[in-house]
């Protein structure tokens, strides 16, 4: 962990080179789940509700997934760019060197650019907060960060299966964006509006269910039965990125490297 | 210290042929070719030595290295070095061994080269009063003083070589593995290279292994060579040996004064011919080139002679053509 943040300190120092470039990259990121949001908006200014959900229940459903979206590409960046570590060759250097290959790749790469759409989310988060009548309870904050986290954990385990595809295919595949990309656009609006299918899908393969639509339940005080049970799913989801370091793993020993 | 038993390793190779249309089949539709990249290779290394892995482009080179220093899994046979098997072992093996890929950097890009330092310190969890003696130790040696504090990407590649090479012994390896360290350098940077590797072998007793194509990087430094061809290995011995086998052909160059009728000396070849100079090819073997002067002194007013070896490259060349590779 220590060392993560070593890998993180030297590319804060290498990104300071190009500060304007940062700068640039930043506000795009910032505009860019705005105009996502601004159509949301849009879609509730015209009708009111979506099965029962009023704008700000989903507001915060956006934000919670947006917000763990974008964590995960700013922190696990080194998996969604994996491909190009595969392709130049420079994984080679990650495998001589005397640490898990995890930390490594993970620090391989930072965008910092990402903290624009961070930011983006926390201001949709505070506003949704403000405007939902919510009976607070510590256990309640706790579950919002659970939900955060678990959210990270789930994108970047994905990411990592993508990632490992590499050492077969060598380039990356777009495929795999079905599941971070389309799974964000499903996921941030309540699972329960969807086909059955794609709700089932969503909560037990990819599980952004448990880290979205059941604890918001919760959160919301929308829950019929188990209110625990309701609390814990994302703990639960976040098991996800188990398989996927499993996964890993097994593809680290079919790497095949690059001929120089 | 370093032990290779057949090991084999073949790729997968997707082939198909060129042009737009074939492009777009292979999109969908693969033809695979397995090319066998190392076939059945052993050796052995002891402590402290300097060898030579040489052969031509795509001989193998690269794989064994990588083999050796854990980056790739051989699909049959056994690794062992220093206890350790490279693959399985891999993050307990690679705290004794530095890799130096000429082709590629280890450093940072947009950072001060210390930098690159001191967080490699931190990957190899190096004390720190031991990485301030070998910094102190690489820095002087390496004349590195003036650049610690430039960006990687601001160096030449001589600078970046130096750089390249002290990074990968801040954490004092057992086996440094160099693949083309002299690649693309000066002269001057490449004798500097040549002279620390030696350094470091004599002064630390680090057992190098080094691929190239420069046959003057081997002579100045290995004593012993190991020849691959086409994923085989064919030789395996000292320079010297290889040079009394294939170099027994001498070349001698003789100028003399003005002389319009060509000669020939039994037992040797004519290589150039011009009425004030001549080049014969011998083999000593065949004939003594003491003999082949004195024939030439009765036919020509000799002004100099020159004797050389053939150079190192040649051999190679000549090998290389015996084994068909």
């Amino acid at each position: 962990m220590k060392l993560y943040f070593k890998y993180l300190l030297i590319l804060f120092k290498s990104q300071m080179q190009y500060r304007t470039s940062f700068w640039l990259l930043s506000f795009g990121q910032f505009f860019i789940p705005f105009t996502v949001f601004a159509g949301l908006y849009f879609l509730f200014e015209r009708f009111g509700q979506i099965k029962g959900w009023d704008f700000f229940e989903v507001a915060l459903c956006f934000a919670v997934i947006h917000m763990a979206f974008a964590t995960s590409e700013c922190f696990a960046r080194g998996y969604d760019a994996f491909s190009g570590l595969v392709v130049n060759g420079e994984f080679d250097r990650v495998l001589v060197r005397p640490r898990s290959t995890v930390v490594q790749v993970l620090g391989s790469k930072f965008e910092f650019t990402r903290f624009g759409r961070i930011l983006q989310s926390v201001m949709v988060l505070c506003w949704a907060l403000m405007n939902l009548s919510i009976e607070w309870s510590v256990v309640k904050a706790i579950t919002l960060c659970l939900m955060i986290i678990s959210g990270v954990l789930i994108f970047t385990g994905i990411y990592i299966v993508a990632a490992t595809m590499c050492f077969w295919t060598i380039q990356g595949i777009e495929v795999i964006n079905i599941f971070t990309d389309g799974g964000r656009e499903i996921a941030q609006y309540p699972l329960n509006i969807y086909q059955k299918w794609i709700t089932k899908f969503f909560t037990y393969v990819i599980p952004f269910g448990t880290v979205n639509y059941l604890p918001l339940m919760y959160i919301l005080g929308r829950t019929e039965g188990n209110d625990i049970l309701h609390m814990l799913t994302p703990l639960i989801g976040s098991l996800f990125i188990l398989p996927c370091l499993l996964v890993w793993h097994f593809g680290v020993r079919h790497y095949r490297s690059t001929g120089s | 210290m370093i032990k290779l038993e057949g090991i084999s390793k073949s790729y997968k190779i997707a082939r198909r042929a060129s042009g737009l249309r074939q492009a777009a089949k292979a999109l969908f539709y693969r033809e695979h070719t397995i090319i066998p990249a190392l076939n059945d290779i052993s050796f052995s290394i002891e402590p402290g030595e300097i060898v030579g892995y040489i052969g031509p482009n795509g001989a193998g080179k690269s794989t064994t290295i990588k083999v050796m220093s854990g980056i790739l899994v051989p699909d049959s046979g056994n690794c062992t070095i220093m206890g350790f098997n490279p693959w399985r072992d891999r993050v307990q093996y690679v705290k004794n061994i530095g890799v130096v890929f000429g082709q590629r950097s280890q450093l940072w890009w947009d950072v001060p080269v210390i930098d690159s330092f001191l967080l490699l310190r931190d990957i190899y969890k190096v004390p720190q009063k031991e990485y301030e003696n070998n910094l102190e130790l690489l820095v002087g040696a390496l004349e590195l003083q003036d650049i610690l504090n430039s960006p990687v990407r601001q160096l030449s590649l001589g600078q970046r070589m130096r750089c390249e090479i002290a990074a990968s012994l801040l954490h004092n390896p057992k086996i440094l593995f160099l693949d083309e360290p002299t690649i693309g350098l000066d002269a001057v940077s490449k004798i500097a290279v040549r002279q620390f590797i030696k350094k470091i072998n004599q002064e630390r007793g680090v057992t190098v292994i080094l691929t190239t194509h420069d046959m003057s990087d081997i002579e100045a430094l290995a004593e012993r060579v190991i020849l691959i061809g086409k994923g085989k290995l064919l030789y395996d011995g000292k320079l010297k040996e290889l040079r009394s086998r294939f170099g027994t052909e001498k070349t001698i160059t003789v100028d003399y004064h003005e002389n319009n009728y060509p000669f020939q000396i039994p037992d040797t070849t004519l290589l150039s011919w011009s009425p004030v100079r001549a080049v014969i090819s011998v083999d000593t073997e065949v004939v003594l080139t003491s003999k082949v002067i004195t024939q030439l002194s009765s036919k020509v007013d000799l002004i100099d002679v020159a004797i050389e070896s053939r150079p190192i490259e040649e051999i190679i060349v000549q090998l290389y053509k015996e084994y068909q590779i």
